[in-house]
């Protein structure tokens, strides 16, 4: 099925257009106050999309991947303090290192969880994060335990000091959306929707479900470790309870599903909403409005928008085109669900 | 580190074990009930055991409503609004149940922690009363009357749900409709109004549990995350649905973990019991009384 060229133009110029102002933006916005909530919303971008390259077309909803960014956040940490490294462009160099250390302990992890389907998987990917965390609590030897671990400042001049961040995260994430968006349009992709939709009929069909999914369980570690990492360097510290917070994990659920899960925009989209409320709320409100703020949407999102902001959106989009009669034939509006599917 | 193997000590721990396992296993028995019977996560019973908590604070304080008599007000309101919550949030989920149950009850517990933080703060709160503060010595420890108490209330109420579901028609529906929900809607049980009274039980039964583990740990509106991980490990052990896995699978959480504290060190209590558990589960994915989850028709 052909798409018309003009759709097919729209679908390539939008991302283009919205990178030129992702790389654009903090040369203009000089605020480093917004540059801050820039660089986190990139950072949980990044995680949204890494959770959707498993979870959103898997259909296992895994609560769990902090756990990858937490221990991410630890090889980082660890490595650099233990061979006395110095802050610095170097240090982004291990930044994919400890992604793989990340995507190296989801193989076992990943073998044992995806034993398991539906509610047990969700609750066990919940329980592994607290696991971690009381580990990096404990090994008081290798983490230090609740002291933390400090990192050493990056020593990048005053005037740019956060653009190094932006833009490592920013690239951390046109990779991530490439992988996405490779998996997707792929033969393999269409494996793991397949066990979305049915497990036991897709194995039926020659579909290898425990490889399929156990790849995808760890091309989604990889990055959100590599995330972890990003996150350590540019806060300078970690302690057990923020890194390895099942609270992030669901967050990081949310944004996928405010969005649109199994869409490649709708993570962004989420990220960008969700990202933007928090800071708004922990700068202007007291305790309590934010969790409420939060809980709320989470309600509406559920209830009136199961299929996320980005996949409501384009349906509204189609109807009125169709309803207006422009973007033309009844053809195109026929094809409009593929490219809905894309998101 | 030192491993401690002291008879009475242990003696101490694998009771205290049982008396907290117990109240642990009242508030997964209506977790595992939710699940069995409406197939959802309930993410939120975790922040209706700290708001039952919070509630048994404010009865105590502002009337002076001894805690263990509170409960005939905080178990009726607590079901009431289990019904509410029930009809509003979970009964218009229809695709997807599993998936977004967690995201709606989850909301659900995020406005609970909301509202409980506006009104009481991050404060640490810890509920009062003689028998808290009064004892008995066991061993070689000193049990507060608290814990015999709360595990004589977690017996009566987890007695009498099991009368419910074993001796009343209600109870058969309750099981009808876990075994098989379309079967059961087929023979003519009114599905809808028996999972809106589940639930609501539920939730009622967190109001004991929150009570007793106001009673015996401090608490602020945020220890529902800590909370709702424990009893979903309790339910994965024990298998998702079972009500008895749930009860045996607190017994056995707790036991593990007061053990591990006095034998080897506090710090470790937990991940022992968390490695247990995914050792069970490399054995038996269904946990300890689950069924194999199975392809949904």
């Amino acid at each position: 099925m052909k798409q018309p060229l003009n759709s097919r133009l729209i679908k390539i110029a939008w991302p283009l257009l919205l990178l030129v102002v992702a790389v654009a933006f903090p040369l203009i916005d000089n605020s480093p106050a917004e540059q801050n909530v820039a660089i986190l919303t990139l950072i949980f971008a990044s995680l949204a999309t890494a959770w959707n390259i498993f979870s959103g077309y898997t259909g296992y909803i895994a609560l769990g991947q902090t756990t990858y960014f937490g221990f991410g956040a630890y090889a980082f940490s660890l490595i650099t303090v233990n061979q006395h490294l110095s802050g610095g462009f170097g240090l982004f160099l291990l930044v994919p290192v400890a992604g793989l250390i990340a995507a190296l302990l989801a193989i076992p992890i990943g073998w044992i969880s995806l034993r398991t389907r539906g509610h047990a998987f969700v609750v066990i990917t919940l329980v592994t994060v607290f696991i971690f965390q009381l580990l990096a609590f404990n090994l008081r030897g290798i983490t230090l335990g609740s002291a933390g671990i400090f990192l050493p400042a990056p020593g990048f001049p005053i005037d740019w000091i956060l653009l190094p961040y932006y833009y490592v995260q920013l690239a951390i994430l046109v990779l991530a959306l490439l992988v996405s968006w490779y998996i997707r349009s792929s033969r393999y992709g269409l494996w793991l929707l397949a066990i979305r939709d049915d497990e036991d009929r897709a194995e039926g069909l020659g579909v290898r479900t425990g490889a399929s999914k156990l790849t995808a369980f760890i091309i989604s570690a990889f990055f959100v470790g590599m995330v972890g990492a990003m996150y350590a360097y540019f806060i300078g510290s970690i302690y057990p309870q923020y890194v390895f917070d099942p609270a992030l994990s669901i967050t990081i659920v949310l944004m996928a599903f405010l969005g649109g899960i199994g869409t490649l925009s709708g993570p962004i989209v989420g990220a960008l909403i969700l990202e933007t409320a928090q800071q708004y709320f922990s700068m202007n409100a007291q305790t309590g409005y934010y969790q409420i703020f939060l809980g709320a949407l989470f309600l509406i999102i559920m209830l009136l928008l199961p299929q996320g902001i980005v996949r409501s959106l384009s349906r509204v989009w189609t109807a009125w085109r169709v309803r207006r009669g422009a973007g033309g034939s009844p053809v195109a509006s026929e094809h409009q669900p593929v490219a809905v599917e894309k998101g | 580190m030192p491993l401690e193997f002291d008879p009475v000590t242990i003696f101490d721990a694998v009771l205290a074990g049982i008396l907290t396992g117990t109240v642990y296993a009242l508030m997964a028995t209506g977790l595992s009930l939710i699940f069995g019977v409406l197939d959802i996560i309930d993410v939120s019973q975790a922040g209706y055991v700290v708001l039952a908590a919070y509630l048994s604070l404010v009865l105590q304080q502002a009337l002076h409503i001894d805690l263990f008599l509170g409960l005939l007000i905080t178990m009726p309101l607590l079901f009431l609004l289990g019904l509410a919550i029930e009809l509003t949030f979970i009964r218009p989920i229809k695709r997807d149940r599993t998936q977004l149950s967690i995201l709606v009850t989850f909301g659900i517990g995020l406005v609970i922690e909301g509202v409980l933080g506006v009104k009481f703060g991050t404060t640490e709160q810890e509920l009062n009363a003689w028998y808290i503060t009064q004892g008995v010595k066991v061993g070689n420890f000193y049990l507060s009357y608290v814990y015999i108490f709360a595990f004589i209330l977690a017996v009566v109420l987890i007695g009498a749900l099991f009368l419910l579901l074993y001796r009343t028609k209600f109870g058969r529906s309750v099981r009808a409709l876990m075994q098989n929900r379309t079967a059961a809607q087929l023979i003519g049980i009114n599905v809808e109004r028996v999972s809106a009274i589940t639930f609501a039980i539920g939730v009622a039964l967190t109001a004991a549990g929150g009570m007793a583990y106001g009673a015996t740990t401090p608490f602020n509106n945020n220890s529902w995350y800590d909370l709702i991980t424990r009893l979903f490990a309790i339910i994965i052990l024990g298998g998702l649905g079972s009500v008895q896995g749930a009860l045996i699978g607190g017994i056995i959480m707790l036991v593990l973990s007061d053990v591990t504290a006095v034998v080897w060190s506090p710090v470790w209590s937990s991940s022992v019991f968390f490695v247990a558990l995914v050792l069970l589960l490399l054995f038996r994915p269904q946990g300890l009384f689950g069924r194999l989850a199975t392809r949904k028709q």
